[in-house]
């Protein structure tokens, strides 16, 4: 088809056209970085966390008051919930995967290093690996005569009596590979606070770190310490049973640690999946409100399309009649209202393509993110074409059948 | 003559129903979705404490060592213990505070509510001065209970409505981690936003229902929560924090003028500087001082969502401008036979403008007060979202005033170009072409 008279009428519409270019340019430049920004949320709740997410309950609790006698008492909790019927296995920790909040420490390969090579999260509690069910790929996990009570860590830390400290840690694979990138991670060391060494015994397939603002600094940071811990602040117990005993483990867990002790306080409980999807509920709001942002723009640039091309239809009636008795068949007219549209939203995708850019780069230097893959502008395009297409099939069709008689008629 | 334009409009507009529906609900979901964003945005940004803020001042030093250090690094955003006693001792500002968060276990006297954990803020005395806090009954502690690490505490009305009803509870006394505590105060409606005073318990989040005085809290080694950050070997044993090389409490100071705000810098440069030459400063003496507005924008405490989100309603709005722009126009060059008739009928260019000008108003107008309901129900719809600060999206009447005021500005926008293009046509031409 001959696009240049269809070239010639629209420059007499200019600037009407350029009116419909500029809006399906923005709105190309908008549904590009949204679609991006929505694939960015959503890989992040994605991330992977290594752990047997639909096995798990917690229960986090404070006592009411300072315990004298804390170790004992988490050891005779530990024993009763371990008893309780479908429980596989229950641990005491320091922090929860998908907990807010996180514990975290600088990580050297050499202790006169200045910078810290990466900063990992810090995994205390005997029975975690089991419990968590992380999946140990090289090495051994902990030996129980390896583990040291939290309160005898602080003691040796104060007194400086580092002999006293655990020696061994089990790190991620992640983390290996940053620290020593394709070499064997077992046996090497690695120097905590002022250089302290410890060993690395095993490395994890996988193990999320917590903390909403951590995940972008390597969501699999993590390292587990022979630590054991009473009911400290902010820790919780975690129970692993099978999925559909979940419920029942959580309620009698949670009856049984009162009876043990009625004088503390429940401050949380659920299982792990309900706890992952609090930890993105801000994602999922941010990919939710993006979609319906994306969605109102393409109706309205749709709707916008469909007004305007009603218009030009209504407005060339005579012409198109006078067309149409000269010997146009009905597929010229709809073909010409259809590739006059073509040519609108492309000059459109075009000059879109270079505000998407532009809104990427205004992102990365006010949002950290990082460069927008160029395979989200096609996408984009290719959503506009379709949009542009649908919405001037309705006047394009209205157009061609207008009958050659109008011609003959005097308005 | 204005009538018989609204008229006019009005016919215009019915003639063609859908399309007027069109531009006028473009219009609104655009102004409706910029609106819920920046009332958002407005709500979170506010001044916390107007009036107030301007001489409040936020103090910052670097105790830290040589690890990882860099010239010009930031210093820590909270104090040791050591420091933060010497600044508040020093006594340099007209009213000072050093203070810290954490979680207090609460038994209730009745046996119908359970014990639980109350938010909790210890703090020095200048607190309540310093930051204005106006009390329902009873009044603050002073510096002598400070001192006697007395068995007080100050309670908020939300915590004085749970457990006393509302009525005036000074003098009576609570449990709080097993101890017991006479209430000497009950906190009238204070809610700054954000919480600017610490903002590591999340910057909208929910406001304490005990203030204890902070040695009393360290007496009873009471939880401390928050962001403990250590340097060396200094393990955060949070028995022991005041020993320990970690900083973990906020101190704030009032400086009512811009002579004493260089006084007390030179104050906390040279103290730097003491220390460093003592040899318990590592690093070259660093410092900050910052007031409530300048440390609020240092901290970005706005979530960078929100900011995402107002941008992308400003992206909407003008997509949704420029549409009803296009339309407006292609309408009003359709009626160029009709507008042609008119000025050949004597109709100035003038009075053609005002007439389709006051056209697009009504659309404008409408699409406002459409947009208004739109942003809303927007508002409530956030108020639903289970985020920290989503209970506070209420529209005032500042954003009622500017949702307006954009709406017509938006309106006369995007009517002005099309009314301008339309009267510039020639009467003769349209006549001939009819």
């Amino acid at each position: 088809m001959d696009i240049r008279p269809i070239l010639v009428t629209l420059r007499r519409h200019k600037f009407t056209c350029c009116l419909l270019v500029l809006q399906i340019a923005f709105t190309c430049a908008i549904v590009c970085n949204a679609i991006f920004l929505i694939g960015q949320r959503l890989e992040r709740m994605r991330t992977p966390s290594g752990i047997a997410e639909n096995e798990l309950v917690y229960i986090q609790m404070a006592d009411i008051g300072n315990r004298p006698d804390a170790k004992a008492r988490a050891a005779e909790d530990l024993a009763a919930l371990q008893a309780i019927p479908g429980v596989k296995s229950a641990a005491l920790v320091d922090e929860l995967p998908f907990d807010m909040g996180s514990d975290n420490m600088d990580v050297r390969t050499d202790p006169n290093q200045r910078m810290a090579t990466l900063s990992a999260s810090q995994y205390f509690g005997e029975g975690l690996t089991k419990t968590l069910g992380v999946k140990l790929i090289e090495g051994r996990d902990f030996r129980p005569e390896e583990f040291v009570d939290l309160s005898d860590v602080y003691t040796a830390l104060a007194q400086q009596q580092y002999e006293k400290l655990p020696k061994t840690t089990l790190i991620t694979r992640d983390m290996a590979e940053r620290l020593w990138p394709g070499q064997d991670p077992l046996g090497k060391q690695i120097y905590v606070g002022t250089g302290l060494p410890f060993t690395v015994i095993g490395v994890l397939q996988n193990l999320i770190r917590p903390g909403q603002d951590r995940l972008e600094l390597g969501a699999q940071y993590s390292s587990v310490w022979p630590v054991r811990i009473p009911l400290v602040q902010g820790a919780s117990f975690l129970i692993r049973c099978a999925p559909q005993d979940r419920e029942q483990v959580l309620k009698s867990a949670v009856d049984k640690l009162k009876a043990l002790d009625p004088n503390r306080i429940v401050l949380g409980k659920g299982t792990m999946e309900q706890h992952r999807r609090d930890f993105f509920q801000n994602d999922r709001a941010m990919a939710g409100i993006l979609f319906g942002v994306c969605l109102a723009l393409l109706v309205v640039t749709a709707l916008g399309i469909v007004g305007l091309a009603s218009f030009w239809v209504a407005q060339r009636n005579r012409s198109i009649g006078v067309r149409r008795a000269l010997g146009a068949t009905r597929g010229n007219i709809l073909h010409y209202f259809q590739t006059e549209n073509f040519l609108l939203t492309t000059m459109g995708i075009v000059l879109g393509m270079v505000l998407a850019y532009g809104i990427n780069l205004f992102l990365i230097v006010h949002y950290e993110l990082p460069r927008m893959p160029a395979m989200y502008l096609p996408i984009g395009a290719l959503i506009l074409w379709g949009i542009g297409q649908v919405a001037v099939l309705g006047p394009a069709l209205r157009a061609a059948a207008v009958p050659p008689v109008v011609a003959t008629r005097s308005v | 003559m204005l009538v018989y334009y609204l008229d006019l409009a009005f016919r215009g507009l019915k003639r063609n129903r859908v399309l007027t529906a069109l531009m006028v609900l473009a219009v609104a979901m655009g102004i409706g979705a910029c609106m819920t964003t920046f009332t958002v945005l407005h709500v979170l940004s506010g001044d916390p404490l107007p009036g107030r803020s301007g001489s409040l001042y936020y103090p910052q030093i670097d105790p830290r060592d040589m690890e990882s250090y860099t010239s010009g690094v930031e210093p820590p955003e909270q104090v040791t213990w050591l420091d933060g006693l010497y600044l508040l001792h020093a006594r340099r500002g007209s009213h000072q505070a050093l203070m810290t968060g954490g979680m207090v276990p609460l038994q209730p006297a009745q046996s119908s509510i359970d014990p639980f954990h109350a938010n909790a803020r210890y703090t020095t005395a200048d607190f309540f001065p310093m930051f204005g806090v106006p009390f329902q009954y009873g009044s603050a502690w002073s510096q002598a209970e400070d001192d006697s690490k007395a068995r007080v505490v100050v309670i908020s009305s939300a915590l004085n409505d749970k457990l006393f009803g509302g009525k005036n509870s000074v003098g009576k006394t609570i449990r709080l981690q097993q101890t017991d505590f006479r209430i000497i105060g009950v906190l009238g409606d204070w809610r700054p936003n954000p919480h600017f005073y610490d903002l590591y318990m999340g910057a909208y989040a929910d406001y304490e229902d005990v203030y204890v005085p902070l040695f009393t809290a360290r007496d009873l080694s009471m939880d401390h929560d928050g962001t403990t950050d250590c340097w060396g070997n200094g393990a955060s044993d949070p028995q022991h924090l005041e020993q320990s090389s970690c900083t973990w409490l906020q101190f704030w100071v009032q400086l009512d003028n811009p002579a004493s705000v260089t006084a007390y810098k030179a104050f906390l440069q040279h103290y730097s500087e003491d220390q460093h030459a003592a040899g318990r400063f590592v690093r070259p003496p660093n410092v900050r001082l910052r007031n409530v507005t300048q440390w609020l924008d240092f901290k970005q405490v706005v979530p960078s969502d929100t900011r995402l989100q107002a941008w992308l309603s400003v992206g909407f709005l003008i997509v949704c401008l420029i549409n009803t722009v296009g339309l407006m126009l292609a309408k009003f060059m359709r009626r160029a036979g009709e507008l042609g008739v008119r000025r050949a009928l004597g109709a100035s260019r003038r009075a053609l403008f005002g007439q389709l000008l006051l056209e697009s108003g009504v659309i404008g107008l409408a699409g406002g007060v459409l947009g208004l309901l739109l942003s809303l129900l927007g508002l409530w719809l956030i108020r639903q979202q289970p985020s920290d600060y989503a209970k506070l999206a209420h529209m005032d009447s500042l954003m009622l005033l500017a949702t307006f005021a954009l709406s017509v500005v938006a309106s006369m926008l995007a009517g002005l170009l099309p009314a301008w293009r339309a009267c510039r046509i020639a009467p003769a031409l349209q006549l001939k072409a009819q």
